[in-house]
């Protein structure tokens, strides 16, 4: 470690707790709680404790499951596209990002097991799945995203692992995790050569498999026939917006941690900059998806669309969908654009804003479907219960909630890495005018 | 003539190209593309057809049809009413739905919902687990032993045919003390898809199912497709096929290619 002043400051989460950290820690601990109680409640009860119905018989639960998945990308862009095209600049954030990835993956791919009627007959997904259900595709795709991710974070972890270890940092445990998960790592160079190449071929593997789930995830609704499902852009469409979502995401986690932990130094204005213009361009194509994917569907106009767009544009979810595009849509640009991307504090609300914007997209692509009438005369209505608010919520507050205590346990930046970026420093140039969040 | 390319990273004299080589590579490109192509061609010959689960494919001598004359239906609702007492079905989640439809000219018809058992179903399609299947004579069951309630099916089917078992259903003793098998679904359990299985259970006796038998108005025709002939619960037979001709027989939702088992004869204005 050439800068010892750097190190500490990176470690001192690991080494020393305050008051503070536990006066956040029990509020999210107690939402979380009381999801899990929600969930008790509806295991012992039955689903009919929510708010669904045969009609909508999908509800917040699915939508918060593909809303998490789409934060999982978070990621993927930084830490493989990013690191794939040498963007030099990700090397701090990319350990933040793909936390974010695996933490989200973990969070979300919970909602269709918490969705299932008999969850005690899981396991005949196992023994008897059907490779020609979406379902199916569903659940390898996750599972095979999760393992990568979670390879993709641990690789990078172990030479800060190893140094962590030498430094004594935490109780006997602790040291004797960090001691196993460094895998007697020493710096030689056939290991550094051997990481690199791992971390090389896990950034290219691990996107054509982000991209693969949420397309899956869009196909569990394109492939069936209703009306507002049936899609050929679905793919692409739930693509952009988890890479959307996600890098809200990691702007939001960005804008926390650095003034907690005072990363600062690491953590400057050009990253909020590159990702705000980032998130302005992926906010923009899924305004044009949007756009195509409602316009062509009003002007063919068959009775059925029809119908279910009155609904969105005039009938029971306007106030969503208008909510939607003015607040998640519209807002987030003209931010961006006014601010030029350069306040660190209306970054901030822009990625509020994207976050809950897209949050209401996915809630407005699962249950207007499923309530627009298939057979004549039979308007589905949903409205959810304290159930699933409280699981959702619970599910919010425990994504929170794990990523404070990862932040804990291991270092939020990759030490090695942003200590090997030494030269060139001026390769870009800082934007003027730093705002400090908050 | 060898021309040198500048690669960023590369050696320079890994890019040198000349026109032999060119050809060469070009003659070895499109025979490479050539056999990928008839390969996939020869594998997905191979693999689709054997991904495909035979318990999709009927294959029993008899293939249940029914026919609903809707110039007799009246909207009663007494086929709801005997479905849902012979099944022991909860009374908000009835397997055949009488709807009253409004058509172009402002005139209402009625217009009985049972499940349309698809020949080319959906809900059969999505299933996770193979929990609901086409037996040999064509009707789409339910096995309640393997669904794992993550309601796919409700969500694929384009009729609306499907319920859920969304809390404990309640039964009487008698139905208690039944065995449960997918050809008579009771007594279940939550969690679980339900809908109607087009009386499988009575068609292997010989019976018409309890919607035809407790129809007053003789509107609910069944019978077996093989044998080109439908019954009422009058006792009514009718040439299925000629009927269909004649009489201007059509499916609900024809156009989108699920090819149910339901036909029905247009009501008379």
């Amino acid at each position: 470690m050439e800068n010892q002043a750097d190190f500490d400051r990176l470690v001192s989460p690991l080494r020393k707790t305050t008051w503070r950290f536990y006066a956040v820690l029990a509020p999210l601990a107690a939402v979380v709680a009381l999801g899990l109680y929600a969930y008790y409640v509806q295991f012992t009860t039955g689903l009919g404790v929510t708010g669904m119905n045969n009609y909508v018989s999908w509800g917040l639960y699915i939508s918060d499951f593909v809303f998490f998945i789409g934060v999982s990308h978070a990621g993927t862009l930084i830490s493989a596209i990013l690191r794939v095209s040498g963007a030099e600049w990700r090397k701090p954030i990319t350990r933040m990002a793909e936390s974010i990835t695996v933490i989200a993956i973990s969070v979300g791919a919970l909602f269709p097991l918490i969705d299932l009627g008999g969850p005690t007959r899981l396991l005949n997904l196992v023994e008897f799945g059907r490779i020609q259900s979406p379902i199916l595709w569903d659940f390898i795709s996750i599972a095979t995203y999760l393992t990568g991710s979670l390879l993709y974070l641990y690789l990078p972890l172990v030479p800060d692992l190893a140094a962590i270890r030498e430094q004594q940092v935490g109780g006997p445990i602790r040291r004797k995790l960090y001691g196993f998960l460094a895998m007697k790592w020493r710096s030689s160079p056939s290991q550094k050569r051997r990481l690199k190449r791992g971390i090389a071929i896990m950034a290219v593997l691990i996107i054509p498999i982000a991209i693969s789930v949420h397309t899956v995830v869009s196909w569990i609704f394109g492939m069936t026939l209703r009306v507002g499902w049936h899609s050929t852009i679905f793919g692409p469409y739930f693509v952009v917006g988890a890479i959307l979502s996600g890098i809200a995401t990691i702007i939001l986690a960005m804008a926390v941690f650095r003034r907690a932990y005072h990363l600062e130094r690491w953590i400057k204005p050009l990253h909020f900059r590159n990702l705000g213009l980032m998130m302005l361009a992926l906010e923009l194509i899924l305004i044009y998806f949007t756009l195509s994917e409602y316009l062509t569907a009003a002007y063919g106009s068959e009775s059925a669309d029809t119908e279910w767009l009155n609904s969105l544009a005039f009938g029971p979810y306007a106030y969503m969908f208008w909510g939607m595009v003015a607040g998640g849509f519209l807002a987030p640009v003209f931010i961006l654009a006014l601010t030029r991307v350069k306040s660190i504090a209306w970054l901030v609300v822009a990625a509020v804003c994207v976050n809950v914007g897209m949050w209401f997209e996915r809630l407005l692509i699962v249950v207007p479907a499923m309530a627009t009438p298939q057979m004549p005369v039979s308007w589905g209505t949903y409205t959810p219960t304290w159930v699933e608010w409280s699981i959702t919520a619970g599910a919010i507050a425990g994504f929170a909630l794990l990523y404070a205590v990862f932040s804990k346990l291991f270092p939020l930046v990759s030490i090695w890495e942003v200590s090997e970026e030494a030269p060139a420093p001026e390769a870009v140039p800082e934007p003027v005018g730093e705002e400090v969040a908050q | 003539m060898p021309q040198e390319e500048k690669e960023g990273d590369g050696p320079a004299t890994k890019g040198t190209l000349d026109r032999r080589k060119f050809l060469k590579m070009a003659g070895i490109g499109a025979g490479a593309v050539a056999v990928l192509a008839l390969g996939s061609k020869f594998l997905a010959d191979k693999i689709v057809p054997a991904i495909q689960d035979p318990r999709l494919r009927g294959s029993s001598v008899d293939s249940w049809v029914m026919l609903i004359d809707l110039k007799k239906c009246d909207g009663c609702g007494k086929c709801t009413l005997a479905c849902q007492q012979a099944h022991y079905v909860p009374f908000n989640q009835p397997w055949i739905q009488v709807y009253t439809v409004t058509d172009d000219t402002g005139g209402t018809y009625h217009l009985p919902r049972p499940c349309f058992n698809c020949r080319n179903a959906p809900c059969v399609h999505v299933c996770p687990v193979g929990a609901t299947y086409v037996d040999p004579d064509g009707t789409v069951l339910i096995d309640h032993t393997r669904c794992i309630g993550c309601r796919y099916c409700l969500a694929a089917c384009p009729y609306n045919a499907r319920s859920f078992n969304w809390t404990e259903p309640t039964y009487p003793p008698e139905a208690l003390a039944h065995a449960y098998s997918p050809e008579e679904p009771w007594p279940t359990h939550k969690g679980v898809a339900m809908k109607c299985m087009f009386c499988a259970h009575n068609a292997r006796k010989g019976q018409l199912p309890e919607c035809a038998t407790g129809c007053p108005m003789g509107a609910i025709y069944f019978g077996n497709e093989n044998e080109d002939a439908v019954t009422n619960g009058m006792g009514e037979t009718l040439p299925f096929r000629s009927t269909l001709q004649n009489q201007g027989g059509f499916r609900w939702k024809e156009e989108l290619g699920t090819d149910p088992r339901v036909y029905y004869l247009p009501a008379r204005r």
